[in-house]
């Protein structure tokens, strides 16, 4: 049974109808919101709990127990704050976008409950640089919130004084990461903190903070509203829920999709976006969410579900969910090897591994996709990969090496065979860099 | 060994001040920030300078000159304002043309034919490559990184708008009618809404709404 | 405390110390770069990995806190892949130019590239070059040796307060530097050179110079401040190459002030190296035999209560001492240190000390600078305040001119003494905070009491700290900051007039038909009367050795074995570090043959003997290397005499940092720094 339009939490995803203030609450917006706030903050993390919500924002962490960090009373006057991660930068990824332009008040709603629940009586939304328009639509939503005292003192008749901001980035993947986003917050480089100690302890300004992706956010008032089962009864057990998926490349039709998790990749590709240009037996690989999420060969798209743990025992992820399908006609070696340069691009450059790491193996990606190569250095590349891994403070570098570790995993014959050409082209020489 | 490169001469401003609709524009902006946490706003401050010098000059960036005035009303130390000003792509140290093309070359898009995109730019814009500014300064071209844009691939930003699901032809005549002084409205190429499938929304068709006076009733409870 | 078990071994370390910390106390070497004592915990270079029971990777150990019964692994595989992985990459966009590279030899990346890297390199694409940045006079940059491990970012501006380092860019790109090319502000910059692991940032008067292991090392202290700071001076053959900061905690930590560091290069220029005598008005090289019979001739007939010493700032204590002892033995009690004319009353040492101790900055809680820039009388310490001030538990405010930077923030309380009286009669709220203090301190500069009303002020100041609570048997809030380290010396050898003596205003106002100079050149020659009779013996002297009659060519402090006492009363040894320069000979030994010369028994032949003599004067100088601490048990005050506080605004004794002694003004290095430093136009470009 596909999920059906009364089970979708983002009912305008698509700017069908209008982000205003008005129409939002006509789809039900707001519906009930001081109600939900006076059952009290253990309730509405328990449900959280129980809903079996996965941060939405690519590591999967479980939602409920991580609000549950935040200390429940603030011994010495600092205050908690909530921190709305939009800086969807992930390639692949963007749907995010779609619900701060089109189903603003879903997030913003989400903010304050959120926040009650943390017990913040301020949340700022980080949104990336380049969603200028979104930004716009954002704190037009902000300020119609506001005026219409949703937000502010006693928001939503809840009681709860509660302000809401929104801060724009300028260009950095790496603000994506929660402890490179405060940074950022805070006036400076979005180098990457060390941990612990952990935002929740030490986070925005000092102050015990918790960072949250904008779907994981969104999503908190209906689940609350329709309680904790209703969204539990949508995919595997530890895989709950509904999830918007960006489905994108060599489709017929990219969309993004709010879907439920744990549905057939295959199914949700044909069903949702008119299936792989030439049909499924044209697959060549898929990257199933995000950059960061080592690519997955036809054979194990077939029949792998969407969802943690289906793809983490491929050795892959779920990640954004932004499903990235490549047929037979890609040059698979160029794809991720525009993904290593990508890493090298965003990386911040504070640790050596990362800071040295991502610029030899995007050299060394733009040589293999020449060929101008030795078969042997296949091995030097993910050896490289393997020692940039697990040695940096973040887990960008993680993200950086997997896309080039899945290539060699997966599709190690045709780098030999691109190497080989090139040799018959060439001689067998291998003229390097210098020439 | 491969030389960074060096940010080419070019005249910096000998002064900058903020004009009044940047001020104005501050004075809302601090308020966001707690009191002694105001360095929050430097790229706040940052986007002003180079909106504003979008204005006055025609050509958005920010010059060193700014970047210190924004120190001073910030009360950071200049270094750790020139820090964030480099650290962050979208911030332009050196002047830049009128019209700001930004290809989006990451995968996602490069699948879906952002070369064409690339060449499309380089043809219109009369542009030699990435980092170019035409000789009438109307048009910088720029590589960047993935704009989040992914499902209306290829995607191409003029300035602060998307352009998307773009080819060679439609990029031809963006350019084109940006030449001429147009502003075409940003969104798909190909008459998509949102990013919804091609060919119109296949769900979210069946929403229940609620009469307006009744979903405006219910708020607050 | 948290039990701790490093690589099998059992250990106990306080709760919040570091892993890397407690495997140091365990005694297990953990590599590092970016990880400093004195800095903050950066944990960007990834040296330091360890392995921790049940981590699933590697943790950067400087930052990572101990946990009771943490298990941790040194030298596990998991530990030695991470930390040759980690070299690997450090190394592949290194240029590896050791052999034309300063850092050769005493390089933390050569060493520990040694000790944990893998053999050969497997890099094969191009490497990267990153243009040189201008940092300032002294310090040269080959950023293309750079490890980004920001150590310098955070010295600059943690330490020396001066946040004009940053690293731009980003990722492989990221550059350090100062963005827009201008000389660091700071007089700590050979520090940054200390604590770059590579060899990105070098000494540039020490460029292409020598290799660590063609140099003679001699631990002495410096002299060119009145903190005297624990130092090693780098001789090969007869010429000193460099001076660099040694670790003592109660001083200098490990930092030095740029003008001790960089001064050297004016041990060997315009050196009086050999005598001179004045013949038909003009001066002329002579013999020393010459020399003396001079001297002889000329004091012969004179009184004894018409002849007079002056000694200088930069004098050792036995020097002094021995020419004192002369003087005693001339019978005249005319002696003077004090050339700027301070109003020290030398009665009791702690009416001129800096008494709460250079360590003792890091307990106080209110400060008081009165008529004095600490950050260019004595940098080192001036960062000590910085240090305490940062850590959030210090208030400081001072009296002086308006709109000092003293790298920290400090309430401007007014320009002159009219301020001290508010402060005592409650006119001034700052009274306040320094009341409320704990450990309050006030710092009296020497320049302020070098004024006519100094004595007034001297007797001002003490009477504020005592009124404010700074003088109890616990803790002595009373500080004296003096500016060269031979000053307290001569104070506490006793250079100062005897029963019925003339100061220096009286030997110059014609109280003296005869003028020994020790070193003695920090005050107007030119107020010396005509015929008087003027000994100068110093190894430098621009000013008053023009005027002398005879010149007797002394050592500079890295050629003698000498005692000298910093500013807090501390007594340590310089040590000979090289020769005096041709017929230059030490102090003391001068002293002596003039003693023999003038038929005055000078009761000591060796070093050792003028020590016991010294000792037995004044038994502080028995301590050597430590210094009498202890609270105020007797708060009378010193005498403020006939005078009252004046109107004057007090000014700051030091104008130009980098030429503020004989030996640095004699010194290409610092004339190039003045230069650049008293240049009021920014300068844009390196060249």
């Amino acid at each position: 049974m596909p999920l059906s339009d009364k089970d979708r939490i983002f009912t305008n995803l698509y700017g069908i109808h209008s982000w205003k203030l008005q129409e939002a609450m006509r789809r039900g917006n707001w519906d009930g919101t001081a109600g939900i706030i006076a059952k009290g903050r253990d309730w509405i993390i328990e449900e959280m709990k129980q809903s079996g919500l996965r941060g939405r924002g690519g590591a999967g962490f479980p939602t409920g127990m991580k609000w549950s960090f935040m200390p429940k009373a603030s011994p010495d006057g600092r205050p908690s704050y909530l921190v709305v991660n939009c800086d969807e930068s992930e390639p692949g990824t963007c749907k995010d976008r779609d619900i701060v332009r089109n189903d603003p008040q879903t997030l913003i709603e989400g903010c304050l409950i959120a926040s009650f629940a943390m017990g913040a009586h301020a949340a700022y939304i980080y949104i990336r640089g380049e969603y200028y328009n979104e930004a716009v639509v954002l704190q037009a939503a902000i300020d119609e919130a506001y005026e219409a005292g949703l937000l502010g003192k006693n928001a939503a008749g809840s009681g709860w004084d509660f302000d809401l901001y929104l801060h724009r980035g300028a260009g950095a993947y790496i603000c994506g990461e929660e402890t490179a986003l405060i940074e950022s917050l805070e006036g400076k480089k979005g180098m990457p903190r060390l941990k612990p100690p952990f935002p929740a302890a030490v986070g925005l300004y000092g102050c015990p903070t918790t960072v949250n992706n904008v779907e994981t956010i969104a999503v908190v008032p209906e689940i609350l509203r329709r309680g904790a089962t209703w969204f539990a009864s949508f995919g595997r057990p530890r895989n709950s829920g509904t999830k918007v998926f960006c489905i994108q490349g060599h489709v017929n039709k990219p969309c993004n999709i709010e879907a439920e998790m744990s549905i057939p990749m295959r199914e949700l590709i044909e069903r949702y976006a008119g299936g792989v240009r030439g049909g499924w037996d044209n697959l060549l690989a898929v990257i199933p969410g995000g950059s960061s999420t080592p690519l997955l060969p036809k054979s194990i798209c077939d029949d792998v579900l969407m969802d943690f743990d289906a793809l983490r025992d491929h050795k892959s992820g779920l990640g954004t969910a932004a499903v990235i399908v490549m047929d037979k006609s890609t040059d698979i070696i160029k794809a991720i090897s525009r993904l290593a340069d990508f890493y090298k691009h965003e990386s911040c450059g504070q640790c050596t591994p990362c800071r040295e790491g991502m610029g030899w193996q995007k050299r060394l990606m733009d040589r293999m996709v020449e060929g101008r190569a030795e078969i042997e250095e296949i091995d030097l590349l993910e050896g490289v990969t393997r020692q940039i891994e697990g040695h940096t403070i973040c887990a960008l570098a993680d993200g950086g090496v997997w896309p080039v570790q899945g290539l060699i995993r997966h599709f190690r014959p045709v780098m030999e065979e691109r190497i080989r050409t090139y040799k018959q082209k060439h001689g067998g020489g291998m003229p390097l860099a210098a020439e | 060994m491969s030389a960074q490169q060096d940010v080419k001469h070019h005249e910096e401003p000998a002064s900058f001040a903020f004009d009044a609709e940047s001020e104005a524009q501050i004075e809302k902006i601090l308020k966001r920030y707690p009191a002694g946490k105001e360095a929050s706003a430097v790229i706040p401050l940052l986007y002003v300078v180079q909106k504003q010098m979008g204005r006055a000059t025609g050509s958005a960036w920010v010059p060193r000159v700014a970047m210190d005035v924004v120190a001073t009303r910030l009360h950071m130390a200049p270094i750790r304002v020139y820090e964030v000003a480099t650290f962050y792509f979208m911030f332009n140290t050196k002047p830049i043309g009128r019209f700001h093309l930004q290809v989006c070359g990451t995968t996602p898009c490069w699948l879906r034919g952002s070369d064409e995109v690339l060449r499309a730019c380089k043809d219109a814009g009369a542009l030699k490559g990435y980092g170019d500014t035409s000789e009438d300064g109307i048009f910088t071209l720029s590589e960047v990184e993935c704009l989040g844009g992914c499902v209306n691939a290829p995607v191409l930003a003029v300035d602060d708008d998307y352009y998307e699901d773009l080819d060679y032809e439609s990029t031809v005549k963006l350019i084109e009618a940006l030449k001429r002084g147009e502003r075409p409205t940003p969104g798909s190429a190909r008459g998509r809404l949102c990013s919804a499938p091609e060919g119109g929304p296949e769900v979210l068709l069946d929403i229940p709404l609620k009469a307006p006076a009744d979903a405006a009733g219910r708020k607050g409870e | 405390m948290a039990k701790v078990t490093i690589d099998g071994a059992e250990i106990e370390v306080p709760n919040g110390a570091s892993v890397l910390q407690a495997c140091e106390a365990a005694g297990k070497e953990i590599p590092r770069f970016c990880y400093h004592e004195r800095l903050s915990v950066a944990g960007n270079c990834r040296m330091c990995l360890v392995e921790v029971e049940k981590a699933p990777k590697p943790i950067a150990s400087c930052a990572y806190p101990v946990a009771d019964g943490m298990k941790v692994f040194t030298d596990s595989a998991m530990v030695r892949n991470a930390r040759r992985n980690v070299m690997e990459f450090l190394l592949i966009n290194h240029p590896l130019d050791c052999p034309i590279c300063d850092q050769g030899g005493e390089c933390d990346l050569q060493d520990q590239a040694t000790a944990y890297g893998g053999q050969g390199g497997r890099y094969r694409e191009e490497k990267r070059a990153v243009k040189d940045k201008y940092m300032g006079p002294l310090i040269k940059t080959i950023m293309t040796r750079c490890i980004q491990c920001t150590r310098c970012v955070r010295f600059a501006t943690e330490v020396a307060g001066v946040p004009e380092l940053g690293a731009t860019g980003r990722g492989e790109n990221m550059q350090i530097g100062t963005y827009v090319e201008k000389a660091l502000t700071t007089e700590l910059s050979g520090n940054l050179i200390d604590i770059c692991p590579v060899g990105a940032l070098t000494s540039r008067p020490y460029a292409f110079v020598a290799r660590p292991w063609e140099l003679r090392k001699t631990d002495s202290v410096d002299v060119l401040d009145a903190l005297g700071a624990a130092i090693r001076i780098d001789t090969r053959g007869p010429e000193v190459v460099r001076i660099l900061p040694r670790i003592n905690e109660d001083v200098n930590e490990e930092w030095m002030a740029d003008r001790g560091r960089f001064s050297f290069d004016g041990f060997r220029r315009k050196r009086l190296d050999r005598p001179w005598v004045r013949q038909d008005g003009k001066l002329r090289q002579a013999s020393w035999e010459e020399a003396f019979a001079v001297i002889t001739e000329r004091m012969q007939g004179i009184p004894g209560n018409r002849v007079g010493a002056v000694a200088g700032d930069l004098v050792d204590a036995e020097s002094a001492f021995a020419l004192r002892e002369l003087m005693v033995g001339l019978g005249s009690a005319n002696l003077d240190c004090r050339q700027d004319g301070a109003a020290i009353d030398a009665s009791r040492r702690d009416y001129y000390l800096f008494n709460s101790g250079i360590a003792g900055i890091d307990e106080a809680d209110a400060l008081l600078i009165i008529g004095s820039n600490p950050r260019k009388e004595a940098p080192v310490l001036n960062a000590r305040i910085r240090k305490r001030w940062a850590a959030g538990a210090l208030k400081v405010a001072y009296v002086g001119p308006a709109g000092l930077d003293l790298t920290y923030h400090a309430e401007h309380l007014g320009e002159g003494p009219a301020v001290l009286s508010a402060l005592l009669d409650g006119g001034n709220a700052f009274a306040e905070v320094l009341k409320g203090a704990r450990r309050p301190m006030v710092i009296l500069g020497r320049g302020a009491v070098a004024r006519p009303d100094g004595s007034a002020v001297l007797a001002a100041a003490w009477e504020l700290a005592r009124a404010v609570g700074a003088l109890t048997p616990e803790w002595h809030g009373f500080n004296m900051l003096h500016l060269f380290g031979g000053q307290v010396g001569a104070l506490d050898a006793g250079f100062v007039p005897g029963p019925d003596g003339l100061d220096l205003a009286g030997m110059l106002a014609g109280g003296v038909d005869a003028l020994w100079l020790l070193g003695a050149d920090g005050f107007d020659a030119g107020l010396i009367p005509e015929g008087t009779f003027v000994v100068y013996q110093g190894h430098h002297g621009d000013r008053a050795a023009a005027r002398a009659d005879v010149i007797l060519p002394g050592a500079a402090y890295p050629e003698k074995e000498g005692t000298y006492v910093n500013t807090e009363g501390r007594v340590q040894h310089g040590r000979l570090a090289l020769y005096p320069p041709r017929e230059a000979k030490e102090d003391w030994r001068i002293v002596r043959a003039a003693g023999a010369a003038l038929g005055v028994d000078l009761q000591f032949n060796t070093l050792d003997a003028l020590r016991e003599r010294l000792a037995a004067a004044n038994p502080a100088f028995r301590l050597v290397d430590g210094r009498i601490a202890g609270g105020c048990t007797d708060t009378t005050g010193p005498q403020a005499g006939s005078t009252s506080l004046g109107q004057q605004p007090f000014a700051l004794p030091i104008t130009d940092y980098w030429q503020a002694d004989v030996v640095s003004r004699a010194s290409q290095v610092m004339a190039e720094c003045s230069r650049i430093y008293n240049d009021p136009t920014p300068r844009l470009a390196a060249e």
